[in-house]
Formats: structure tokens, C-alpha cells, sequence
């Protein structure tokens, strides 16, 4: 039963039974002290009723006199006894009562029964974020904005109260708590039927794993999703079967190095997993030669090893770190570190100190020197965007906003990691086609990837239609739904059959049931196409073109059903 | 020993106690059945309910249904009394009495069952 029902009833009990034993004292006595009526001679005492019914109203203080004759002075004695009595209990109720609801441990225990009460009420596939910090957030709002359901763990009170005042369009269900703590998930629906997947995006590397953990032992079947800011934490999340660990760091570098190796790659690479309906990310073409690093942390280290292996000579400034070249003076920010590492010959620059104000006046100083300069800045802090977009470098690495894309990108569309996997194989001029085709998609903003699985809960019209012999191909049903003669403005990435593997499959593709599409469209484009494939009647309707009623006496009527 | 324990069987015991005194006697004779003692098995009956509010066990839960039925029983039995005397004025005729002392009757079986609950309680005790 509800734990807070019985926190009151325990609190209560004190106050309960004294006020009983006061009720008790008043209404006895008063049965037993003599009355007088109205020439003075003594009368029988009050009754049970009469003096419950006296003591009610004269405990609570409505006091409406003395019923039913003129009180004796004896029952007046006593009545006056009895009013301070019950006044004393009453209000030793009603302060406890008070007292009660505001304690801190009581408004606790509420607000955990109505988050777990939400979470269990919750009836469309969601998503478990565990951390609402920048990462959190951006996630939080993309999911929002994708009408996908979310439940948010977050540590911080004042995280939570935050996500309450953002203009969200549902009423996501948030609870402040340690994710750290597997009860904490499990009230937060992680054995829930309807969990699709856990995201580990607190800040702190041993939550996250412990999360991870959590997550894996707990309910095997759903997909945890980590960062990682550490090789050895990634390398733990991956011993324990995390399936998709998120090293900002890596995966900056990994695209920076392939920016510079790939850039038609790398381009696509950037539109597929961007935010969707974001604005379409400007081109980076960063040249090849000899760059200069500040900092040389993880990040630098990260990036250091993957521009070196891409053939790239680095210089690299940080008076901190012994690895890195000690001949440079000063760690950047200063004109004459930059001249005597030999910003003249660079062809890029990159500030990825973990200090954004250093970083800012590193981007500044060497854009005065050489203005040909390829400048890649790292912002450690949203609350810095404002800098960052007014100064305007080449490339930003904004670290939040890597994990949340990456981590939108798999969750909504869990086949893009086999397409993204598969790329690798592809030469620049495909990637450069598939550019071209997803840039004509929406006009200036990023395509949404999803996938689709044409199987009775997620298609069930496609489904039937599959399984009762009307084969139709790819071209066939992505069409528009409200006008079949135009085609639906989606791209078809992948298709998944079983063991294989379909790459940018052509419109002839004969479609089977259980096929799984990843596809890239604007929004409306994937809300049209799964009414399509949803309901029968639309379905139809973009087969053949005919559009009949679905009801039963019609097509008896027409005949269609006999056929 | 444990003064919470004492406190606790003393209520529940005595609200026993009480009803059956007042139990005690000829069904239909208004004489023999005290109203005081009606009142007094009422207000133990009351304040061991309130003893048992909050405790989770299975055992608890028990306890607390037996007494709120033994409370929902004489609160029944002391109405149909004041009802009799005050408006409808019949007085405490042997139909009356009877359905009085037949309902505190009721009550007395859920407090027989509550002292049962009780000593059961206490034999599993392993300390």
C-alpha cells in the first residue's frame, strides 16, 4: 500500500488517541455532573447523545450555546474544564498534521510515489535519461520535440525544478535522485514493459558505469547508451555488454581526422547524425599540413593520435603536460608562443585547453596572426555558446552536444549504426551523392533518420498486406499519402532483412514482411508514410488508388471482398 | 520487555473485556446492559485502532480490520440506542435492547478474533 498513507497513519497516532481520551474524559463527565432546569431544581445529567453532541461543537469552537436547557453551574465547571482540554488536543493534531507535511522526508516520499505512479502509468515506448545536465537536456528537448516519451533521473534538485519551468510539450515524469542507486532505476521504469532503452549522460564517469551496470544486469533486454570520458571506463562499460559507449573526445577526433581524410564521409557522417530539423551544420573542409594543438589532455591526446595517423604534423603546446613539446614558452594564449611554434606555416590551429576563455583568446591570437588560419575551438560549457557563436570558428567541438547527437541519432534509429558501420566501405563520390540527395530533402534543415519495421505492432497494414500475397516494392509504398501520384520526400538508407544487409536500396526492391527500413525524411514526410503503412484504407489507397471505405457491408456490396 | 507491547495488548485485551461485560446478560433486559460500559468498550475499541494505525506487516493490516470492524460495530450499536431514546423516541423496549446488545455481540467476535491475533503473534516471537 501507498508508504506515505502509512507514514501519516504512524505520525497520527499519538495525536489520535489523545484527542480520543479527552472526547472520552468531556463526554463522560458531562453525563455524570446533575443539570437544573428552570425553577432550579436539580436535573438528571445529560445523555450520551446530548453531551457527544455538546463536546463536538464546543471542541471544534463553533459553540453554539447550551443545548438544550441553561447549563447548572456544576455542568458549566466542567464544560469549562473541557474546552481547554479539547482546545490543547485539537490543536496538537492539526500542529502534528502540519509539521508532518512539511518535513522534508514526507514531501519526499510524496513526490517519489507520484514519479513512480507516473512512470508506471506510462503507456507509449520511452526512453530512461539518467542525467539532465547540458547532455541531458539537449537529449531532453530533442525527444521532446520528436513527440518521444522520456523519464529523467537527475541528482541535482534544482536540475529537476528547472525541467518543470522549460516549456516541454508533455509532462515529463523527473525525479531527483542518485541514478547511482538500482532502486532509483527501477522506479524509474527500467523493468518497465513499455523501456526501450537507458541513457547513462550524468557528468560524473562512476555513475555512468554504474549505471551501465545496472542497466545490463537488471534488464538485458534494453540498450544502455554511455558516455565515457576515459579509456578505462569505456573499456569497462564495454565488458560489461554496454552497446553504445560514447567518448566525445574519440568521436570529435575520429571526425575531425576524417574531415580532413574524407570530408564528402565525414559530411554525411554529420547529417545523419545531427539533431534532426536542426539547421543544416555548415560545411568544414579542414586542410591538410601542419596544425598546431593547445592543450594536450584527453582531448589533445584523442586528437593527436587520430590527425598524426591521418598524415597531419602537429605541433603541440602544453606546458603542463610532459609528452608535449617543451621548447614552446607559455600555453598559447600569447602571441609569442604562437610565433615561436610557427603559426606563419600552419594551416590549422586547435584550442582544446578544458579552459573556454583560454581557448577563446588562443582562436582570437592566432586568427591575428595568420587569418588563413583553419581554427577548431572546443567549448567545454553551453553557458559559453554565446562566445563561441560570436567569435565564429571554423569547427566548434561542443562535447554535450556530440554524446546527445550521437545517442538521439542510435536511439530513434537503431539500424543507423549498421548503415554508419557499412559507410566505411563507401568511396567519396557515393558519399558525395547521398549528400546531394538528403541536402534536396528539407530546405535547410537536417533530415530525421528513423527505421521501421514492418511487422504486425509497428505496420500492421503492410504487415497484412505483406502476408496475404500483395507484394509491393519500396517505390511503390512511399508514396505520399495524400496525393499518390507524388513520390513521399524520403530517402531509403538501409534495409534490414534477417542477416542482410541492403544499402540504398533501389525502388524496385521487393519488400518482404518483417523487413526493417531506415529511411531520411522531414518530419511530416514520416508521419504521412506511418499512417500509410498503418492503416489499412491508406494503404490501399497508395497501392491502387482506389479509395474504398472499410466498411464491411460496402465491400459486400462492391464485391471487393470477395475477391 | 516492551512498553509499546504492554500498552498495546492492554488495549486490545481490555476492549475485549469491555464488550463483554456489556455483552453479558439477558439479550432482551435494558437493565443489564450499562450504556457507560458501552461508551467505555467504544472509546478502547477507538484508541486501540489508533494503536495499530501504521504498521505494515500482514499481521498489522489483521489487526486493524478486526478493530475497524469492531469500531464500525458499536458505533452501529450506540446510534440505534440513541436513536431509540432521543428520536424516535421508543425507549429501550426488549427490540431495541436486543438489537443494541446483538450488534455489540458482533463486536465482541472481532475483538475475539483480535486477542486471537494477538496471543498468536506473541507465540511466534522469537524473541
Amino acid at each position: 500500500m501507498n508508504s506515505a498513507f502509512f507514514l501519516v497513519l504512524r505520525r497520527m497516532r499519538a495525536p489520535i488517541i489523545v484527542l480520543i481520551v479527552i472526547y472520552a474524559i468531556a463526554v463522560i463527565g458531562l453525563t455524570l455532573v446533575p443539570g437544573v432546569d428552570a425553577e432550579g431544581k436539580v436535573t438528571a445529567p445529560l445523555s450520551f447523545f446530548h453531551a457527544f453532541y455538546f463536546v463536538s461543537y464546543t471542541a471544534t469552537t463553533i459553540g453554539f450555546g447550551e443545548i438544550p436547557v441553561a447549563f447548572s453551574d456544576a455542568q458549566r465547571l466542567w464544560v469549562t474544564i473541557c474546552i481547554y482540554l479539547t482546545v490543547l488536543g485539537w490543536s496538537y493534531s492539526v500542529v502534528t498534521l502540519i509539521a508532518l507535511l512539511q518535513d522534508k522526508g514526507f514531501q519526499n516520499t510524496l513526490t517519489t510515489n507520484r514519479f513512480a505512479w507516473r512512470v508506471k502509468r506510462i503507456k507509449e515506448p520511452f526512453y530512461l535519461v539518467c542525467g539532465c545536465g547540458e547532455t541531458g537536456n539537449l537529449i531532453c528537448r530533442t525527444f521532446d520535440r520528436l513527440n518521444q516519451a522520456f523519464v529523467v533521473i537527475e541528482k541535482d534538485d534544482l536540475r529537476v525544478q528547472e525541467l518543470d519551468l522549460q516549456d516541454y510539450k508533455t509532462d515529463t515524469p523527473a525525479l531527483a535522485a542518485d541514478a547511482r542507486h538500482p532502486d532509483n532505476l527501477l522506479l524509474a521504469g527500467l523493468k518497465h514493459p513499455k523501456c526501450r532503452g537507458v541513457l547513462a549522460a550524468t557528468n560524473d564517469e562512476e555513475s555512468n558505469l554504474a549505471i551501465a551496470i545496472a542497466a545490463r544486469l537488471l534488464n538485458p533486454d534494453v540498450p544502455v547508451i554511455a558516455r565515457a570520458r576515459s579509456a578505462s571506463v569505456a573499456a569497462n562499460m564495454a565488458s560489461f555488454g554496454t552497446d553504445h559507449i560514447i567518448n566525445p573526445f574519440e568521436r570529435f577526433a575520429e571526425h575531425l581526422a576524417m574531415a580532413v581524410a574524407a570530408p564528402e564521409r565525414f559530411r554525411l557522417i554529420e547529417l545523419l547524425t545531427s539533431l534532426p530539423e536542426t539547421p543544416i551544420p555548415e560545411i568544414h573542409r579542414p586542410p591538410g599540413g601542419r596544425w598546431i594543438l593547445c592543450g594536450y589532455g584527453r582531448f589533445g591526446h584523442a586528437i593527436a593520435s587520430r590527425l598524426q595517423a591521418s598524415g597531419i604534423h602537429l605541433s603541440i603546446i602544453d606546458p603542463k603536460a610532459p609528452d608535449a613539446d617543451q621548447t614552446f614558452i607559455g600555453d598559447g594564449t600569447e602571441a609569442s608562443t604562437l610565433v615561436q611554434a610557427g603559426i606563419a606555416t600552419a594551416s590549422g590551429i586547435i584550442a582544446g585547453t578544458d579552459n573556454d576563455v583560454n581557448n577563446l583568446s588562443i582562436a582570437v591570437t592566432a586568427h591575428e596572426l595568420n587569418p588563413k588560419l583553419f581554427v577548431v575551438a572546443r567549448q567545454n560549457h553551453n553557458s559559453n555558446s554565446a562566445l563561441f557563436e560570436a567569435y565564429n570558428a571554423d569547427f566548434t567541438m561542443v562535447h554535450s552536444q556530440i554524446v546527445a547527437q550521437e545517442s538521439v541519432a542510435i536511439l530513434t534509429a537503431p539500424l543507423l549504426a549498421h548503415f554508419l558501420k557499412r559507410l566505411r566501405d563507401q568511396d567519396e563520390v557515393w558519399c558525395h551523392g547521398l549528400v546531394e540527395r538528403l541536402h534536396t530533402l528539407s530546405a535547410g534543415l537536417t533530415p530525421v533518420v528513423w527505421d521501421i519495421r514492418l511487422n504486425i505492432s509497428e505496420a500492421p497494414a503492410a504487415y497484412h498486406a505483406l502476408m496475404h500475397d500483395q507484394k509491393f516494392s519500396l517505390g511503390e509504398i512511399l508514396r505520399d499519402g495524400t496525393d499518390r501520384s507524388l513520390p513521399l520526400n524520403a530517402i531509403p538508407l538501409l534495409i534490414e532483412r534477417g542477416k542482410q544487409f541492403f544499402m540504398l536500396p533501389a525502388d524496385d526492391f521487393k519488400l518482404v514482411a518483417g523487413d526493417q527500413l531506415l529511411l531520411a525524411s522531414p518530419l511530416d514526410a514520416q508521419r504521412n508514410f506511418e499512417f500509410t503503412i498503418r492503416n489499412a484504407n491508406e494503404l490501399d489507397y497508395v497501392l491502387t488508388g482506389s479509395e474504398i471505405s472499410g466498411s464491411w457491408l460496402w465491400q459486400r456490396l462492391t464485391g471487393s471482398r470477395a475477391q | 520487555m516492551n512498553l509499546e507491547k504492554v500498552i498495546f495488548g492492554f488495549f486490545i485485551v481490555l476492549a475485549a473485556t469491555l464488550n463483554f461485560g456489556f455483552f453479558l446478560g439477558d439479550i432482551e433486559r435494558p437493565e443489564l446492559h450499562n450504556v457507560y460500559e458501552l461508551a467505555a468498550a467504544l472509546i478502547v475499541s477507538l484508541i486501540a485502532t489508533a494503536l495499530k494505525f501504521g504498521d505494515r506487516t500482514q499481521i498489522g493490516a489483521i489487526h486493524l480490520s478486526t478493530s475497524l470492524v469492531a469500531d464500525l460495530q458499536l458505533i452501529a450499536a450506540a446510534i440505534t440506542w440513541m436513536v431509540a431514546v432521543h428520536i424516535s423516541g421508543v425507549g429501550m423496549t426488549p427490540h431495541v435492547t436486543s438489537a443494541v446488545v446483538s450488534l455489540s455481540g458482533g463486536a465482541l467476535f472481532a475483538n475475539v478474533v483480535s486477542v486471537i491475533i494477538l496471543i498468536v503473534e506473541t507465540v511466534m516471537m522469537r524473541r
